[in-house]
């Protein structure tokens, strides 16, 4: 738990350390595709809704296309990087083709309500969750 | 690489420090393309989650130094439930030779991609040699 930032400068190794520990947890359990699936994501609560923060450098957005049905969110596109017929190239690491990613979310999702955002490189899904899905208190009469 | 294969996770890269950092956490490589033309040498690295206005690119000694940092108040009041990477500032520094125009080096950020283009100098460029 990382809600605390009064401490400027422990907050990113406490948010490193939170990524860490739920590497790979079960939360997601045996229905999705496995890790190493471009692109990564990671998945939080925040108060009742989840988002997913997918890792999407350099894609343009009118190559990027998000569904989403019942509780599964699917995510394809078209990552480019091309350079030209002049430049030779001395050092390449980006990796460039099609992708095409479908998730399963153990929870009951409200597809329709789904927003998604794209901005420096990251695509943010604001998933919110099946108002049938929300836990409820319990009043004691 | 061909349209049918799929893509892979590259596996995120932390910085190999000479001097260890005062802030606690860590950094990370940004994945980099570098390519030359007749009139340039370009870099490309790609630093998800950072902005316009957190890229650093210094030039000093003939080293260029690209440092972005990201924005992770974002991250307030989040709880992770699932994660596959981990986030942090990213780093990396290039020799460059005397033969790069340093004073007119430049810089662009689009959707976490920095491009940093390193001009020739005018005698380093290559002349076509007309056989006579």
């Amino acid at each position: 738990m990382f809600a605390s930032f009064s401490d400027p400068f422990e907050t990113l190794l406490t948010l490193q350390r939170a990524l860490d520990s739920r590497i790979a947890s079960d939360w997601m359990g045996r229905g999705t595709a496995a890790i190493g699936s471009f692109p990564p994501i990671n998945i939080f609560q925040k108060a009742d809704d989840f988002v997913a923060v997918v890792e999407l450098p350099g894609i343009d957005k009118s190559d990027l296309e998000i569904e989403a049905k019942e509780n599964t969110i699917r995510i394809r596109g078209k990552k480019a990087s091309a350079y030209g017929e002049q430049a030779s190239v001395h050092r390449r690491e980006r990796i460039s083709g099609v992708f095409d990613r479908t998730v399963s979310v153990p929870i009951r999702i409200e597809p329709d309500r789904i927003k998604a955002e794209y901005r420096d490189g990251i695509l943010a899904l604001f998933i919110p969750r099946a108002e049938a899905d929300k836990p409820r208190s319990i009043k004691i009469s | 690489m061909s349209d049918a294969q799929e893509l892979q996770v590259q596996q995120k890269r932390e910085v190999d420090k000479k001097t260890e950092g005062t802030a606690p956490g860590r950094t990370f490589l940004p994945v980099t393309d570098i390519f030359e033309t007749p009139e340039a040498l370009t870099v490309v690295l790609e630093m998800p989650g950072v902005d316009r206005n957190s890229i650093e690119a210094n030039v000093e000694d003939d080293v260029v130094t690209i440092e972005g940092r990201i924005d992770f108040s974002k991250y307030e009041g989040m709880q992770p439930v699932y994660t596959e990477y981990n986030v942090g500032h990213y780093a990396r520094s290039f020799e460059i030779s005397n033969k790069i125009d340093q004073s007119k080096i430049s810089a662009q950020m689009k959707d976490g991609v920095v491009t940093i283009v390193l001009p020739k100098a005018e005698q380093a460029k290559p002349r076509k040699i007309q056989v006579s």
